[in-house]
């Protein structure tokens, strides 16, 4: 595959390491000329000195071949423009996305980049899994973000604890798809009831998490 | 009308005194409140502190109940987003761009943003006055300046 990354700081250094190592092709744009002859010294021919939002400079880069381009500035802005302005002048197939500021990954979504990530997120996730009974973490979005696969550990607290699937009251748009018992995964019926740690997988929209949050909430 | 402005430069702190005096309710952000001396003393609008492709700043700025909103940062892709942010999240009726770059001005007003961009304007004010002496008038080249591709 031939991925460009967009932006030379150290997620896209390292990024571009581990593609070359995985054998892919690639190249690193990188604006700043100390910044681009520091990791050039490294990198070598696979970085080149440019502005990764300027249509004439994705040419020159390759944008025309790229199966995907990955923005990884530490500018929520530029890493929007470099992926739609991919999208709409070279139709590039995935564009990926860092996004400083987590809110903005339901945005970028909206105005057509193809994944996000958030390393904010992430790391908050962690600390939710950490000490959260009930939680409802994310697991990752389909369908542009508008739908969710959750994941929500069952404890000894659980208000759902022993109780069958049909007596909970889901949000209309929720469906549980799995439940994660001793490592195996059980595909569940109205009649399958809940013990204690298990890991229920379920899809939702995101718009009704909160309500689903309700359903598997915790008293304190 | 409830106008929002991002970048309080010389052009942003120039349409925000013009568009208070026509007694207009103004409202303009910067990233740095030193800007704000370029408003004057006869401006008396609401002035922002904060970035303005934050969401909260933009509510902050009554982006909830704005009529136009106009981006004229120094930074296109910051212009570009939020723009997006106003005609796609809040609904803004009228979203202005300024953008420098003649290539993204042009890209996204096929992708429906209203978008201004002064370096065609300029240059071909200035074509113009250099070849016939005469001033023409202040319309948008950004399209010949495309079919030019210059």
């Amino acid at each position: 595959m031939y991925i460009i990354i967009v932006g030379g700081g150290n997620v896209g250094y390292y990024l571009a390491k581990t593609l070359v190592a995985a054998r892919h092709e690639v190249l690193v744009l990188e604006k700043d000329r100390l910044r681009y002859r520091t990791i050039s010294e490294e990198l070598g021919e696979v970085v080149m000195q440019g502005d990764g939002c300027q249509a004439d400079q994705q040419l020159e880069a390759g944008f025309g071949r790229a199966d995907a381009v990955v923005a990884t500035t530490g500018s929520d802005d530029d890493n929007l423009v470099v992926c739609q302005m991919a999208k709409m002048e070279f139709n590039v197939p995935r564009t990926i996305s860092r996004v400083n500021d987590p809110r903005n990954e339901k945005l970028f979504h909206r105005l057509g980049i193809d994944a996000t990530v958030s390393s904010t997120k992430i790391i908050y996730n962690l600390i939710e899994q950490e000490v959260g009974g009930g939680e409802v973490i994310p697991l990752a979005a389909l369908s542009r973000g508008n739908i969710e696969i959750v994941e929500i550990e069952i404890s000894k607290r659980s208000p759902v604890l022993g109780r069958e699937i049909r007596t909970l009251e889901m949000p209309g748009e929720a469906l549980i798809i799995s439940i994660i018992r001793n490592d195996h995964a059980i595909l569940p019926s109205g009649d399958t009831s809940f013990a204690m740690g298990d890991s229920v997988i379920a899809l939702v929209n995101a718009d009704q998490e909160p309500e689903l949050r309700e359903v598997f909430a915790e008293s304190a | 009308m409830n106008i929002i402005i991002l970048g309080c430069g010389r052009v942003g702190s120039t349409f925000a005194r013009l568009m208070y005096r026509d007694g207009h309710s103004v409202t303009i952000i910067d990233l740095q409140s030193e800007a704000f001396r370029r408003l004057g003393v006869k401006y008396k609008g609401a002035r922002i502190v904060g970035n303005g492709i934050d969401e909260d700043v933009l509510k902050r700025a009554g982006i909830e109940h704005a009529d136009v909103f106009i981006a004229v940062t120094q930074g296109d892709n910051r212009n570009i987003m939020a723009s997006q942010i106003a005609k796609n999240v809040f609904d803004v009726p009228k979203v202005i761009a300024r953008i420098y770059d003649p290539i993204r001005a042009d890209r996204y007003r096929q992708l429906g943003l209203t978008t201004l961009c002064t370096t065609t304007i300029a240059s071909g004010l200035l074509r113009d006055f250099v070849s016939t002496d005469q001033w023409g008038i202040a319309k948008d080249y950004s399209q010949e300046y495309l079919a030019l591709n210059v």
